[in-house]
This record gives C-alpha cells, sequence and structure tokens, in this order.
C-alpha cells in the first residue's frame, strides 16, 4: 500500500509510535479493506441504527430557483450529532475494539469530532479523553458539556494559541507514552499514514451515497460537487467516489478568513486557505500544504469558524489539488456569514459555520462553474454556532442578517442592527 | 573510514550529553548557560533548534521553545548562536524535520546541512523523521561527515532496529520511556531490555528521557549506556532562573553545578567503553 499520495503524505512521527501506525496499517487492511470478522458489515450496520444513514440528499428549492441550476444538499447535519464527524469516529473507535484497545483519545477544534468521539465511545463502552485547545473550549462551550455528558474527559490545552493545531499535537505526545493500550481517533484526513487512508474510507460513504441517490432521482452524475475543507475530511468523503469520474468537477471551499495576506513578522495568517495560499512543508506527520513562515514555522491560522480554522490540510487532498482534480477557492467570514442566514432563511436549514463556507462561494461561482446539476454537502447543523453567528453578525453589515436585537441582549445589539 | 568527533566523545568513559533549547530565554544569557554545561563536564552537547509544533516534547521543554521564539530564534540565528559558542566539545543539533526541509533557497535537506556543517555542528537529531523518511538526510549528512542519530523507543520492534542502527551515526538515543520528554523521578525497566537489544551494534547507546540526579544516572550507566541525556532537568533550571529573576551568573554557576553532579554520577560507576567491549 502507497505511504504517499504523490509527493504528500508520509510518516513523519516520533520512532516511539512507528509500530502503532505498522499496527495501525495492518488492521486497516485487515478490517476495512478486506472486511476480516465482518468489521465493515458491523460498521455499516451502526451507522445505520446508531448514526441514522443514510440521509437524505434534498433538493433546495430555493437555492435551485436563485441560482438558476439544480441544487441538491447532501444533509450530513441530520446525522446523529449533527455533523459528518460521527462517520469516522465510529469507524475507528470500532476499529480500536477490534483491535483490543482499551482506551480513546482524540483532539478536537470546534468539538463536533471530540462530541462524535465521546459518543462513539460512550456507545462501543470504551474509556475516552479529549484534547482541546482552551480557546476553542470557551468558544465552543455546548460541546465540552455534551463531551463530559458523554462520560469523555476533556483536557483543555493550554500552550500556544490553544486551538486545534495545539490539541492534535498534544494528542500525539499523550499517544507517544500510551500506544500499547490506546487508540488515538484523529479527526480528519490529516497525520500520518495510514489514518489519511482510514478517515478517507470511513468517510466515503458521503460520496457513496450521493452518487446512489442522484442516480436513482436523476439518472445522472452531478456536473459539480461542493464541499467545505479544513482538515479535509468532509470534502474528501464527499469527493471520495467521484475523483475518477472526470465529467464531474470538484470545488474545495476554504476558510478566507478576514484575509488572504499573511503577518510574516507576526506569523499570523488571517485565514486557513492552506490549499489556496499554503507551502509545502510537514506538519503533525504528514508533508503536506500549510500556512507556515519563511523559516518553517507553523503560523497561527484564523477563520470565524473553529472547525476550519487549521494550518494545515490532508495530504491527498494537497494532491488532488496540485493534479487539477479538485479546484480549491477560499471564502471569507463575511461571505460565510451571509452563506449562515440565507441558507437559515431560504430553505430553514441552520448550516455550520463550516458548511456555510460551501453556501456563501455558491453566490460567488459562475454559472459555469455550477453547471446543470449542484451537490453540495451540508457537512453540519449549526447549533454550535449561534453565539458566534449571533456576535460576528452584529460586528458586520451582512445583508440577509435578521434583525435579533428584540430581546435586548447586549451581545446581539450592535449598531450594524440598529 | 575515520571516526567522528561525536563518536570519540563516547571513548574515554560514558558520556555526559546535557540538552539545553538554543536561545531559551534569550541568545545572549543562553550562550552562558551552554558554556557552564561544558565546565561541568559535557563531553557532547545537544541544542534544540525550537520549531513551533514540538510534537515529542514533554511541557518544560515546549516553554523553553516558546521562551526562545519569543526572543526571536530562527534558523538563521541558531547557526549565528553555535558560531558564537566557545565550547570544544561536539555539537549536535535536535530540531523538526519542517525547519530542516524549508532552509535554504534549494529544494530539500542539504542546504540546512550545508550551514550546519560550516557553523560546526557534528550531529543531528530529528525526533519526527523515522528512518522510513530518512534517504535524503541521511544523504545530505554523508556528503557532509555529519553524523545522523536516530532514537530506539522502548516501542521499536526487534525488525526495525537493524535499518535503524544501520542509519543511525555517531550514537544512538535509547529512549528509556515511553512518553515525551520531561524530568521523572523514576526510570523505566525498559531501559535495560533496550540496552541488552543494543549490545550486538558498535555504536555508543545514549539513554536520555526522564533522567534528572546523578544518582539516576549512575544507575543507568552501571547498567550498561555509554552515555547519559539529560534535558529537562537542566531546562528546569534555566526557567526556574527566568521565573524568578536570577541572574544569569548565578543560573550559570546552578547549571555547572548540576552538571558536574550528573558527570560526577556517571564516572564513579562508568568504565571506559573500550574496556566493556
Amino acid at each position: 500500500m502507497s505511504e504517499t499520495f504523490g509527493r504528500y503524505g508520509g510518516q513523519y512521527v516520533p520512532e516511539a509510535l512507528m509500530p502503532a501506525l505498522e499496527e495501525l496499517t495492518d488492521a486497516y487492511q485487515r478490517y476495512v479493506l478486506n472486511n476480516e470478522d465482518g468489521f465493515m458489515d458491523e460498521f455499516r450496520q451502526r451507522l445505520e441504527t446508531f448514526g441514522g444513514r443514510p440521509t437524505p440528499l434534498q433538493r433546495a428549492e430555493q437555492l435551485s430557483e436563485r441560482y438558476g441550476t439544480e441544487v441538491y444538499l447532501k444533509r450530513e447535519d441530520l446525522v446523529h450529532g449533527g455533523a459528518h464527524k460521527l462517520n469516522n469516529a465510529l469507524g475507528q473507535v470500532l476499529l480500536a475494539k477490534y483491535m483490543g484497545k482499551e482506551r480513546i483519545i482524540a483532539e478536537t477544534g470546534a468539538g463536533q469530532h471530540g462530541t462524535a468521539t465521546a459518543m462513539a465511545a460512550a456507545h462501543l463502552d470504551m474509556p475516552c479523553e479529549i484534547y482541546m485547545g482552551r480557546t476553542d473550549t470557551n468558544r465552543q462551550r455546548p460541546n465540552v458539556f455534551r463531551m463530559r455528558l458523554n462520560n469523555a474527559e476533556v483536557t483543555p490545552v493550554d500552550i500556544g494559541r490553544g486551538t486545534l493545531k495545539e490539541a492534535i499535537s498534544e494528542a500525539l505526545r499523550d499517544w507517544a507514552h500510551t500506544v500499547e493500550t490506546t487508540h488515538y481517533v484523529i479527526g480528519s484526513v490529516v497525520g500520518p499514514h495510514p489514518f489519511p487512508q482510514l478517515v478517507d474510507a470511513f468517510q466515503a460513504v458521503i460520496s457513496a451515497e450521493i452518487r446512489d441517490q442522484l442516480r436513482e432521482r436523476t439518472g445522472a452524475l452531478p456536473d459539480s460537487v461542493v464541499a467545505c475543507a479544513g482538515g479535509g475530511s468532509n470534502a474528501m468523503g464527499t469527493f471520495h467516489h467521484f475523483v475518477d469520474e472526470e465529467p464531474v468537477d470538484l470545488y474545495a471551499i476554504e476558510a478566507g478568513g478576514s484575509s488572504l495576506e499573511v503577518d510574516q513578522a507576526r506569523g499570523v495568517a488571517p485565514n486557513s486557505a492552506s490549499l489556496t495560499t499554503g507551502t509545502e512543508g510537514v506538519l503533525h506527520g504528514a508533508r503536506t500544504r500549510v500556512l507556515q513562515d519563511g523559516h518553517g514555522q507553523i503560523m497561527e491560522s484564523h477563520s470565524v469558524s473553529a472547525g476550519l480554522d487549521y494550518a494545515g490540510v490532508g495530504p491527498e487532498l494537497a494532491h488532488l489539488v496540485e493534479t487539477g482534480r479538485v479546484t480549491p477557492d477560499s471564502v471569507g467570514d463575511d461571505t460565510a456569514l451571509a452563506g449562515f442566514h440565507r441558507l437559515s432563511q431560504t430553505e430553514g436549514i441552520i448550516p455550520a459555520l463550516e458548511t456555510s463556507h460551501a453556501i456563501g462561494w455558491l453566490e460567488e461561482a459562475t454559472p459555469e462553474q455550477l453547471g446543470e446539476r449542484v451537490v453540495l454537502t451540508v457537512s453540519g447543523r449549526g447549533d454550535k454556532d449561534l453565539e458566534t453567528v449571533l456576535e460576528e453578525t452584529a460586528e458586520r453589515d451582512i445583508p440577509a442578517a435578521p434583525q435579533m436585537n428584540v430581546f435586548s441582549n447586549p451581545t446581539t445589539g450592535g449598531d450594524g442592527n440598529e | 573510514m575515520s571516526e567522528s568527533d561525536i563518536a570519540a566523545a563516547f571513548e574515554d568513559g560514558p558520556a555526559f550529553v546535557p540538552y539545553l533549547t538554543a536561545g531559551d530565554p534569550t541568545f545572549e544569557s543562553s550562550i552562558e548557560y551552554v558554556e557552564a554545561l561544558e565546565r561541568g563536564g559535557a563531553d557532547v552537547i545537544e541544542l534544540g533548534l525550537p520549531f513551533s509544533e514540538p510534537i515529542a516534547e514533554g511541557p518544560t521543554i515546549q516553554q523553553a521553545i516558546v521562551r526562545s521564539l519569543a526572543d526571536g530564534m530562527t534558523p538563521v540565528r541558531f547557526f549565528e548562536f553555535v558560531e558564537t559558542l566557545a565550547v570544544d566539545v561536539p555539537l549536535v543539533c535536535m530540531t523538526y524535520y519542517n525547519l530542516i526541509y524549508q532552509y535554504g533557497e534549494e529544494e530539500g535537506p542539504r542546504p540546512f546541512v550545508e550551514r550546519a556543517a560550516a557553523a560546526g555542528v557534528d550531529g543531528l537529531i530529528v525526533p519526527d523523521l523515522p528512518v522510513e523518511e530518512a534517504q535524503p538526510l541521511r544523504t545530505a549528512c554523508d556528503a557532509l561527515g555529519v553524523d545522523l542519530i536516530f532514537i530506539v523507543a522502548p516501542t521499536t520492534t526487534d525488525d526495525r532496529l537493524d535499518p535503524l542502527l544501520e542509519h543511525s551515526s555517531g550514537y544512538v538515543y535509547v529512549q528509556a520511556r515511553l512518553g515525551v520528554t520531561g524530568a521523572r523521578s523514576d526510570v523505566s525497566d525498559h531501559t535495560s531490555h533496550s540496552l541488552d537489544r543494543l549490545k550486538g551494534y558498535d555504536l555508543p547507546a545514549a539513554v536520555g528521557f526522564g533522567i534528572s540526579t546523578g544518582e539516576q544516572a549512575g544507575e543507568i550507566v552501571a547498567g550498561g549506556a555509554d552515555g547519559i541525556i539529560v534535558g529537562s532537568a537542566l531546562v528546569d533550571i534555566v526557567a526556574d532562573g527566568y521565573e524568578n529573576d536570577l541572574s544569569v551568573e548565578e543560573t550559570a554557576d546552578r547549571l555547572e553545578a548540576k552538571a558536574n553532579e550528573l558527570t560526577t554520577g556517571i564516572t564513579e560507576q562508568g568504565q571506559p567503553r573500550s574496556e566493556r567491549l
């Protein structure tokens, strides 16, 4: 099995973890690829009964009219827990059980992967510890409570800026001394081989369902498929079964944050657009595209969406962009917020801020890019983002935003809404 | 093939190999601290070149890295640091692969190794570079006469030992226990097992991770180690001086005293490597 995707991928980890990666690679081949002991059968069955799959493919009537094309939404927000993250978390926790591991650890940014892992661990009766940057525990409090309610330990990470990057580093450190008994459930298609392939294998159910559902509905393939991309698990899962279908255009929408310009001196990138603006580097076990300064120090990234706020991206996605198969684009905070409000108002779906970037992109895309049939994955629901959205909306002039100051809450009564 | 300066440092008895993060907490004070380690008996000195994502480091060295980066340490400054040092012992640079890979205009690790060799760096340790990914760096190090030191972990399987030792030069870093760097009161019995496994190989075996006292160092040397690597216990002294506003001289004296304690622990127990082979 290849450990790289073109020039990207590999295993840049401490020696102490190499035997664990060999063990995991072996388990991936046996259980996932070869369905040994009926692993994949049990995974699919649990995705259905516990996870709520398959999720609907819904024609978005208002958006279809607005853009003059058929817009379909893949409703991953309806997966148990409210995001596509459970597909991977359930698969990996189950795999850990088949491997005889006794404990689960995971990192989380927005908290969606952490809550999904906590749910899966509770469901499969495994002890679970989640590493979460201190900044993120503060801005995603409801998810911290959900993890605790599922009996997971939540360990805040104080070093650095206290976001996803630091949480991954800390989870890797935990794994380095517990590797014999513990499985690290990485949350995206990032990290050392075999994680990018493993996570992709569990998320590929998204595109398998899209393909079958659209074929049944229209007898055809989509012209374009759109997904938001941070680490890239939603994008890879949404693209997987279309990568070999050349006529289908694939768009990965990153967080443009407040600007694509980089502050070299402060080591800050006010975006998370590693596919669009990053350069080749080695981060968290893989060679991929990263946001880094001229010396190779990893930059602090930014996005209004905690789930996209990451300085790296999955190596396979980086490779698909390099070969031209996937087209990356970015959408800034303002456009994403407008997308959030538009989907909430026109379709009755409150999307996650991550998804809102893909929704926002529809507004900027050309008719040629969209084609006659567009599929966009609603990667998660937006309940977790309500406080952020209200605060950020109040600071801006977002055309579609509703008036919220009727509730006389000081955090929502900004001048823009008066 | 001529023996490297690093390998030679292990010839006259077990070696003391201290670690400090270069530039912690400032460029100038850190120079004093490294020189104090040599006065305290260091045979080889490991210098950390700080990377923003140090996944193999525990809290003590993470904080040292934060202090050094805040003071403006970069790979360019690091080589100036090495050139400024007035020490006669071999120097090993410990850093992460992205900094090596990004250095210089030309693609690949060679520009970094060229600059390191020119500055007087004798060897490299790259904790996030397993042998599987190391060929480009190994080639550059061979071409420029720089040692490349690999880590043997408690989890390293027997079938990984041959390739690991084949790629390693100078010495092999024996990780005494699982986990990240950091001072501990107990040193794992993984150590003696690891040392037994390495007996058939020519390279000196230096043990690190968790050693903080002369007594521990002596025990590990008595157990057959060719060298002792001490990092966090020394970084703790730097951190304490920084947090309590001690003078550079006082912190340097404390580092020298700690180095002396460790050197004494080692020499009381150790015999020259030549007599043990």
